[in-house]
Formats: structure tokens, sequence, C-alpha cells
């Protein structure tokens, strides 16, 4: 589903990718862990196409298709969503109309009739129900003056309603306390079958607990030092990266 | 001053319509038109060398030979209807072209203690209840087209509220003009008076045909007794290459509340002038605006709280979204007096800038002769978030809609604030569209 080849992006004038190859198929769930300052947001916000992001070299393909060539919103209809670390505040615009126009955007790109209200309204407060998300939430301007929580919710809750192939959740679980953790993850859950792929970024394993991936890979400075299964991500957990870094430090040397 | 061409003209008009003017015949106000009119000669067509009028040219206002308005031009229901239709069936009164037209108003029964007609009527009939009021708020003496239009009123609103009178249904005022060739002057005079504790909702509305070049140049005074409580809702959707110049003056007894809107949408060049006087204490008034303009449109509002008297407290909101080369121009005076203690007032001007030749002149000025106040204001000038942007792209929402999207949440904030539904919607629709590039739902 999304192969990217030897990615390196320049932000500011810096290299913060420094060559990645990563391939996810459909049905797997990766999670990219790694230290501050590795690169893991940097990735992410290649793969929406963040205005910035300058591509030396490499490439990504997503469903056959050059990735880095489509419009934000091309590769959102196409089926790639990132769960933000943080999600923009829009002031004015209610989260219900948002929410509306965006699965209406979705929609009219696979030919679909656009939903109505009503028909929307019940579609939303069911998910909204999964994932325990106050109802008062729809009427608000959008992510304005939610807690830090309620903001990561309403990421997962546009990510259900949009139903993508491909989700990247950036530190999804920063913030989140253990209930909120457990909810989110099992919402993320619901998007596991054979067509979707996930890839979790997190600096800690501790949703990985609830939200088992097939894979993982540790990002350092911009490469991908090492990949493994999910046992990889619980030695992460016992001593840290700094044994990876070092690894790395030597190899480049 | 000399008088130019341009003032010549307009002097013209006075002495050939005078005899012919409402109220004629009556001393006191032939005495204050002629007052008026010498001021007007006075003063003169502003230049930008007045501070007031520095980034306002009125050069190709002047140059424009406007003939004095001859009266109405008939016109069916059915050409007013798609503006009607959004206030409801309330009282409404229509002028076109500067005249009073009966067949197109309908007032209707009103409640004990409410007399709405033109002024101009109410001049003939009873003008015992106008002279104590007309022209004690608008400047004559200081603004030209304040004299030029108390020398020259044809007609307009006038409204009287008894004490304790109540008129719950918004009261629709609507101005048409046709847009006729030579272009004509319209010089409209609205008067409201509003005795203690009564309460209105009253919309002056402005419209004229899509091309029509013509020049409206009207003036409201509103005289808010104690305890009243008046909202006044100003739309002006004036053809494209009209000139619109217009005060809203209003002097406020102790504990009277007055809330402004005011959406400018069209003209070619527009000026608007507000100039609250809060004389009691308690005494409150909230100014709502929202000005769009594009292509070459030239938009300027001046507004004037005067914080007279203790514990009066003002609120204001206005924003604008500049699009082409369209010029904006806010300069928002709070003056507080040095016995108005605990005087609260707040100030916001919010600019929007959607291309790069737009450009607006924002001004805030805040005179404070008293110690114990509370004044903040703030301004703003700026361009849609990219963050913002970007956020809504990555949900499958293209970059136009995003932007439109975007803008109309800007402009939301005060179309939301309107208090009548189906006008709140329609100007709603009016944005949206305006937004993609249409001449907004006429």
């Amino acid at each position: 589903m999304l192969e990217i080849r030897n990615l390196h992006v320049v932000v500011e004038g810096k290299e913060i990718l420094r060559g990645i190859d990563l391939s996810i198929g459909p049905g797997e769930v990766h999670a990219l862990m790694g230290p501050n300052g590795s690169g893991k947001s940097t990735l992410s916000n290649v793969l929406v196409g963040r205005p910035g992001y300058e591509v030396t070299q490499g490439e990504v393909r997503y469903r056959g298709r050059d990735l880095l060539e489509m419009k934000p919103e091309e590769r959102a209809r196409e089926g790639v969503f990132l769960a933000f670390q943080y999600p923009v505040e829009i002031p004015g615009v209610s989260n219900a109309y948002f929410l509306r126009a965006s699965l209406n955007a979705m929609r009219k790109h696979r030919g679909e009739e656009e939903i109505d209200a009503v028909d929307f309204l019940g579609l939303i407060k069911e998910k909204m129900k999964l994932l325990d998300i106050d109802m008062s939430l729809l009427n608000r301007s959008l992510n304005e003056g939610f807690s830090g929580g309620e903001k990561k919710r309403n990421e997962i809750l546009q990510m259900l309603l949009l139903d993508p192939m491909l989700a990247v959740l950036d530190e999804t679980d920063s913030g989140l306390d253990i209930d909120a953790l457990r909810i989110v993850a099992n919402g993320v859950g619901t998007l596991r079958s054979e067509r979707h792929a996930v890839l979790v970024i997190t600096h800690y394993q501790r949703l990985l607990n609830y939200l088992v991936p097939d894979f993982t890979h540790v990002l350092i400075e911009g490469r991908i030092a090492r990949s493994g299964d999910r046992a990889l991500a619980q030695e992460l957990e016992q001593r840290g990266y700094g044994w990876l870094e070092a690894e790395q430090a030597q190899g480049s040397a | 001053m000399t008088a130019g061409p341009a003032e010549s003209a307009f002097l013209e008009h006075f002495a050939a319509l005078e005899a012919g003017l409402p109220g004629h015949g009556l001393p006191w106000l032939e005495d204050l038109r002629r007052e008026a009119s010498a001021s007007f000669r006075e003063l003169g067509i502003p230049t930008t060398r007045l501070e007031d009028w520095r980034f306002t040219p009125l050069t190709t206002l002047a140059k424009t030979p406007f003939q004095p308005a001859q009266g109405a031009r008939e016109i069916s229901p059915a050409a007013i209807e798609s503006h009607t239709r959004v206030i409801g069936s309330a009282p409404r009164v229509v002028f076109v072209n500067g005249a009073y037209v009966p067949a197109l108003s309908s007032v209707g029964e009103l409640p004990p203690g409410v007399c709405i007609s033109s002024l101009a009527s109410a001049l003939a009939r009873e003008p015992e209840r106008i002279e104590p009021h007309l022209s004690r708020c608008a400047d004559h003496k200081t603004r030209a087209f304040t004299a030029l239009n108390t020398a020259l009123a044809s007609d307009g609103l006038f409204l009287e509220l008894a004490p304790g009178a109540v008129l719950a249904e918004p009261l629709h005022v609507l101005f048409v003009q046709t847009g006729e060739d030579p272009p004509i002057a319209a010089h409209l005079r609205n008067l409201v008076v509003a005795g203690p504790g009564s309460r209105a909702l009253l919309v002056e509305h402005y419209i004229g045909s899509a091309q029509g070049v013509y020049l409206t140049n009207a003036v409201t005074e509103i005289i808010a007794g104690r305890d009243s409580r008046l909202e006044h809702i100003k739309l002006q959707q004036e053809s494209e290459n009209a000139y619109h110049i217009a005060g809203l003056s209003a002097r406020q007894e102790a504990g009277s509340q007055i809330t402004s809107h005011s959406l400018s949408l069209g003209g070619r060049l527009m000026r608007f002038d507000i100039q609250i006087m809060l004389g009691g204490e308690h005494a409150h008034c909230t100014l709502n605006g929202l000005y769009l303009a594009r292509s070459t449109q030239h938009v300027d509002h001046h507004t004037t709280i005067d914080h007279a008297m203790p514990h009066t407290t003002s609120r204001e909101l206005y924003k604008g979204i500049l699009d082409g080369s369209a010029k904006g121009v806010f300069h928002g005076r709070i003056h507080v007096r040095p016995d108005a203690q605990k005087t609260n007032a707040h100030q916001s001007n919010r600019n929007l800038l959607l291309s790069e030749s737009a450009a607006i002149n924002s001004k805030p000025q805040l005179e404070i002769y008293a110690d114990d106040v509370r004044c903040t204001h703030g301004a703003a000038i700026g361009r849609l978030d990219e963050d913002a942007l970007f956020y809504l792209r990555t949900r499958g929402i293209d970059l136009e809609a995003a932007r439109s999207l975007l803008t109309f949440a800007f402009a939301s904030d005060v179309t939301g604030l309107l208090p009548i539904e189906p006008l709140r919607e329609s100007m709603e629709s009016f944005v949206r569209d305006w937004l993609s590039g249409g001449q907004g739902t006429r």
C-alpha cells in the first residue's frame, strides 16, 4: 500500500530525514518509534503534504501512485489520513459543519451522493458514542477550547468517519490518560482489517499495549535504525533508545 | 471657502427645490435648511486634506453631475420581494429615489404608542412632534454631508415611540434607487424618537439597481429615552457604481441601550459615520459591523462613542474582508469625558486581506480624560491562517473551499449576531455567494 524508498527531506535548510525505507502492506499495523527530534513528525507531515517540507531524494508510492505529486486534499480523498499531534483550532467553523464538509468531500470524490444533515447526525453520534465524546463538542468551533484529550479524540473521530485506507497517528497517545488511551486504541482497532493499514508514531510503547503492532521500526537521526516485531517495542521500553543511538553513531563513524 | 462646481451644483438644487421641500412654510425648518445650506457652502465637499477624509478621496463623486431626485419611479412589489421577504411580514416603509411610496409600504395595525410615518407627512401633519428633535443629534454645522442632507432632505422615516411602547416586530425601512440617467442624488433623513422604557427593532436597508450610478446621502438621528432599548440594523447593498454616504447620530439617556449592526456590502464608495453620545448614567451601546469590499470598492467607517456620563459602557466589533484592489478605512474613536468615571469601553477591529493589493487603514483613537475607567482596543490586519487551511485540506476539503470556509467563519462572528433569523440566513448566504465570486444574493 505504501512504499517509501530512500526518502530524504529537508526542513528549513536542515536535512531531517536521511534515507528512509519503509514498506506497509494492507492489513498491517506498524509502529514507528524514536527519540524526540529523530524525524517522526517530519515523516508524518511529508506523507500528508505539508508545505515547507522539501523532498530532496527518494520517492513515496501509495497504491501504485506517486504520493508526493498529489495535493493534500487529493491524498485525503484517496484514503491517506493523519491524526495530528497538535490539531489546529479553527474559530467560527463548527465541528459538525466541518465533519460533514469533510465527509462529503470524500463522498463526492467517490461519486457518491452527499450525506444530508439528518443521516449525518445519526452516523456521527454513533461514532462519538464509541469514542466516549461529549455530544456538545459537535456544536462548538472546531478544536477551539477543546482539552488536549478532546482534540485527540476528535482526530480519531474524523478517522472513523472518513474510513481511510492508510491512517497515520502522530503521537496520538501523548496527553491521554489511561482510560482515554484504551478508548482511542479500541477506536483505531476497528480500523484493523485486510483493507486498512495503520502507522502509529509514538514515543512510548504504552499505546502499543492496546494496539499491538505487526512491525516496529526505530527512527534515529533521520534513519530507520532497526526494524522488528512487537518485541522490539518492549525492548525499547526497557532499554531506552541510547543503545541504538550508540550503534548508529558507530555505524556512521 | 468659495464654492466649487460640485458645491455650486448642490446649492443650485437647493435654490431650485427649496419651495417644494417637505415642511416648507414652517419658519423653524426654513431657517434650519438655510443655515445648513450656508454651512455646506462654507464647508464644501470634504477633501483628503481633512484628517477625517484623509484616506477617502471624493474626486470622482465631486465630478459626477448629480441631478436632484424627481420623486418616485414606479416599481413593482416583485422587484423588492427578495429584500422584503427576509424581514417578514413586519411593518414596512419604502422609499424610491428619495420619495415615499405608499403602495409598496404597509404599516398595518400598530401597538399602542407606536407612530410610524414618512417624515414629510409627519411634518405636514404634526410638525410640533418633529421640531424639538430634528438636527439636534446630527451635526449640520461641521459635517458637510449632514449639512447638505439637512438642507435638501426629501423624506425618510419618522418613528415615534411613546413611553413604554413596544414595537416587537422589526420595522423594515427600505430605500431603493433605480439608477436613473443622469445620476440622481437622494438625501434621506430618518428620525427616531424613543420615549422612556420603549423598545423597537429597526432595519434601515439600502438597495439599488445593479449598475446604477447615484448618490445616497442619508442621515439617521436617534433619541433614546431613559431605559429604552433600540436595535438598529443598517444593510447597505447599493449598486456597484453607487456612492453611499451615511450618518447615524444617537443621543442616549440614562439606562438606555442601543445595539447597532452595520453590514456594508455594496457601493463603489461608501462612508458611514456613527456618533453615539452616551449622555446618561448606565447607558450602553453595542456597535457590530461587517464590511466586504473587492475590485476597486472603497469602504470607510468612522465611529465615535462619547462617554459623557459615569457608568456608561460600550462594545464595538467591526470586521472587514477586502479582496481585489479594494481599500478600507476604519477609524474608531472613544472619548471619555472627565466626569465619566467607571466608563467601560471595548473596541475591536479585525480585517482580513484576501489579495496583495487590498489595503486597510485601521486607526483606534482613545481620548480618556477620566481616571477610573476601563478602555481596551485591538486592531488586526491579517491573512488566512496557513495551518488552518492545511488542516482542512488534509481532510479532503480543496483549497478554494477551505479558503471560503475560513473567510466565512471570520464574517460569521458579526452576521451571527443579527437578531432576525431569516435575515441572518440571508446575509450568511450573501457572504458565501460573495466569497465564491458571485454578486451576493441580491
